[in-house]
């Protein structure tokens, strides 16, 4: 076998997306089978589809490996403090309204250190939209629990498996005030991307989970192979549910293979949305 | 009959070797098994996904490597009838 | 316009964004309307005492001038909110005191390494933790300069007066601006809470604020967010002004990428407490009163310097050679001003009274071999001129 040293051509011309990544970082630094750069693919071509310009497009992350995603995206981003993403946000998009404000981060980032700030700003309905990438763990950090592992999950804080109750995203949204509530996995490649345009073209608080692998941390702790592996439970479990389900009954259990995982748009209303 | 209409879409693949992980996402997904991994490696050590033996015409372009890669690695062109005859892939 | 006769003014004109004229004024509403004069068109905070009425009168003002006013969750979101405005090009403020300090202090961090421009308001109260939340303290001023982790660089003042609330939030704003720091006004509770003769000049005699921005238009080469020029100072481009910049906390190389070297992280951060440093001469501010032939030094700040000012003056009045140095930027401290009458040979001895027990005069300790006299109070009192009197007269 031999090793081609290639130099990356720029793609440009025949990939439009190409022109929304900083393309000199790729390849970007998740491991093999993660699924956030599955959620950047469908950001950026969003982005394209929007109908706003490029200039008019921002992202804020927080920290993770999630969090990276505002450093390979071409628009004017900004990689904050772990938690802090959503308040750093809505400091952009009140000051200046113009400005369509994407926030991708985990769910570690949004939930626990950042749980305040994320119901305060779907309370508000700050015109954000937030992609909250659920892979069910502290990837950055090696793999310890969060708030969404499922109990009985393993992870490095956890040896014996998580015993806290994980939070019920969709319904956390909804109840505290989001117009938009969607929940997708990686593998439904154009109903995230279409959930996300969707976000972009609404004013307000907008909420889409969307569950990614984590064969890195995850994965290995808790018998997942690979990202593949993931990905065929995702196959296998979800069942699509748009509409108004009832959204107190979406718990997820990605380790009990005998509860389905719902996913779908749950939520579109409309809503006054905070200072635009 | 509706011919014009239910014509089947054709694709070319293009392949970023540079940028792929072997994660066998493209690979499995794949609706008409198009791809298959080279036998080279690129920079990283990885193997690439390269169009198969005789499956050169069997991209309906239906994207889903493009969108479903993480790595962003792998897109596919449309093929209209004059570009049929060549139905090459391009691993840059 | 408010009118200029009387000596004080009532009738105020929300919509005007200076409020030119003569005031009776709460030190906390001058330095509001400081940040105004600066073009204030941000404020994100939290309710604190005693900081709370800077944030009650903005929420009138702010919206009449056309800026945004949001209290925010909490003081960590204030300060993060405050940065990411700050991003999208505006001039943004936030107001706390000690416990609310404590919380901004890791974003802080992030506004330096960002090196977006913004001002904290610090009206100081008897602390820590909870502390005396309606009696004056003095004891933040350590922690404005190093409260949060690892070395940076920033610009912190303390008013005296009302009237130096409102002119030293206006220079807070420029300098903040000028060397993309995040700038501070070391209030006190005492100095917040007085009411006093504050004049605010026409809106045509003040500075105008002086952010550096790209010097070419977007489109052509890429632009480095970080490339910083003589000055150490890197111009800045603002979210949707087309320059698709990365700003991160992490360690970055001059695109603004995440850089994970020792080598790009020591040239990084030594530059970040450089453009303060050697720059120092520019941005120091004191007031020097009859040091030339003295003995004796006091050098106090803030509230503190009123007393001091007193004492001083009566204790020349009793013969005694005694002069004050106020400091009126307490970072970067003012070194230069005591080197220079450490050198003209007089000086036998400072004193530095303070309501904290003892932060600056470490600062002062530093400087000299001189006997430094500490006049400490943990907070919650101010110091009175015979106290500073008698220490003078010892």
């Amino acid at each position: 076998m031999t090793v081609k040293e290639q130099t990356i051509q720029p793609h440009a011309e025949l990939y439009p997306v190409d022109k929304l990544l900083r393309a000199d970082r790729l390849p970007h630094i998740l491991c093999p089978g993660c699924g956030i750069g599955t959620v950047i693919h469908g950001y950026v071509h969003a982005i394209a589809a929007s109908g706003v310009d490029e200039d008019n497009h921002v992202c804020v992350s927080g920290i993770g490996c999630s969090g990276r995603a505002s450093g390979y995206v071409n628009v004017d981003s900004y990689h904050a403090t772990h938690g802090r993403a959503l308040p750093f946000a809505l400091g952009i998009a009140v000051h200046n309204p113009e400005l369509n404000v994407t926030v991708i981060s985990g769910d570690g980032d949004l939930t626990a250190i950042g749980g305040n700030h994320l119901i305060h700003a779907a309370r508000r309905n700050v015109n954000l939209n937030v992609i909250c990438i659920n892979n069910f763990n502290y990837g950055m950090t090696g793999g310890q629990v969060g708030p969404t592992t499922p109990i009985g999950a393993k992870g490095t804080t956890a040896p014996n498996g998580a015993v806290e109750y994980p939070f019920n995203l969709p319904y956390l949204a909804k109840a505290t005030g989001a117009i938009f509530v969607a929940r997708w996995t990686i593998l439904h490649v154009r109903e995230f991307q279409d959930a996300v345009l969707r976000s972009m073209n609404k004013q307000g608080f907008c909420f889409i989970e969307v569950l990614a692998p984590c064969p890195t941390s995850f994965g290995k702790a808790n018998k997942i192979g690979d990202g593949l592996h993931e990905v065929e439970i995702y196959r296998e479990r979800c069942r699509v549910e748009n509409g108004a389900p009832d959204v107190e009954a979406l718990d997820i259990d990605l380790i009990d293979e005998s509860k389905a995982i719902t996913v779908g748009n749950f939520v579109d209303i409309e809503r006054k949305p905070f200072m635009v | 009959m509706d011919l014009p209409l239910a014509q089947i879409p054709r694709g070319r693949v293009h392949v970023i070797s540079e940028r792929c992980k072997q994660c066998d996402f493209c690979i499995t997904y794949c609706p008409t098994e198009v791809l298959a991994y080279s036998d080279d490696i690129n920079a990283k050590g990885y193997h690439y996904p390269l169009v198969a033996e005789g499956r050169e015409s069997a991209c309906v372009y239906c994207r889903f490597c493009d969108l479903i890669c993480p790595e962003l690695a792998i897109y596919t062109t449309e093929v209209t009838d004059e570009q049929v005859s060549t139905g090459q892939s391009n691993a840059e | 316009m408010p009118n200029s006769t009387a000596a004080a003014s009532v009738q105020v004109d929300i919509e005007a964004p200076v409020l030119s004229g003569t005031h009776f004024m709460l030190g906390d509403h001058a330095c509001a309307e400081g940040a105004l004069a600066a073009g204030l068109d941000f404020f994100a905070g939290y309710p604190i005492t005693p900081s709370t009425e800077i944030a009650e009168h903005l929420a009138r003002r702010l919206p009449a001038v056309g800026g945004r006013f949001v209290q925010m969750e909490d003081e960590l979101a204030s300060m993060a909110a405050i940065i990411g405005a700050s991003a999208a090009g505006a001039h943004s403020l936030t107001a706390t005191s000690g416990p609310g300090f404590s919380l901004m202090m890791e974003n802080i961090g992030l506004a330096a390494m960002m090196e977006l421009p913004c001002v904290v308001a610090d009206v100081q109260r008897a602390s820590p933790s909870t502390g005396l939340p309606t009696m004056v303290g003095q004891s933040d001023i350590l922690q404005a300069r190093w409260g949060s982790h690892g070395d940076y660089g920033i610009i912190a003042y303390c008013p005296s007066s009302p009237q130096e609330c409102f002119d030293l939030t206006l220079r807070a704003f420029h300098e903040a601006d000028r060397y993309r720091v995040p700038a501070f006004i070391l209030m006190d509770e005492v100095v917040g809470h007085m009411t006093e003769r504050v004049l605010i000049p026409s809106a045509d005699d003040l500075p105008v604020p002086c952010r550096k921005g790209p010097r070419e238009p977007p489109g052509g080469e890429p632009f480095l967010s970080y490339a910083p020029d003589e000055d150490l100072v890197p111009p800045i481009a603002h979210a949707g002004e087309g320059y698709k910049v990365h700003m991160t906390g992490l360690t970055h190389d001059e695109r603004g990428y995440p850089a994970m070297f020792a080598e790009t992280h020591d040239k990084l951060i030594n530059r970040l407490v450089d453009k303060i440093r050697l720059n120092a001469a520019d941005i120091v501010m004191y007031e020097a009163v009859d040091v030339d032939d003295a003995d004796t030094i006091v050098v106090s700040f803030g509230c503190t310097a009123r007393s001091a000012r007193h004492a001083v003056s009566q204790a020349r009045r009793e013969g005694l050679k005694c002069g004050l140095l106020r400091l009126i930027t307490v970072w970067p401290f003012p070194e230069t001003p005591i080197r220079e009458i450490i050198k003209r040979g007089n000086v036998k001895r400072f004193i530095v009274p303070e309501i904290n027990l003892g932060q600056l005069r470490r600062e002062v300790e530093r400087l000299t071999h001189l006997p430094v006299i500490r006049l400490n109070h943990a907070g919650g009192a101010m110091p009175t001129p015979n106290a500073i009197l008698e220490l003078i007269r010892s």
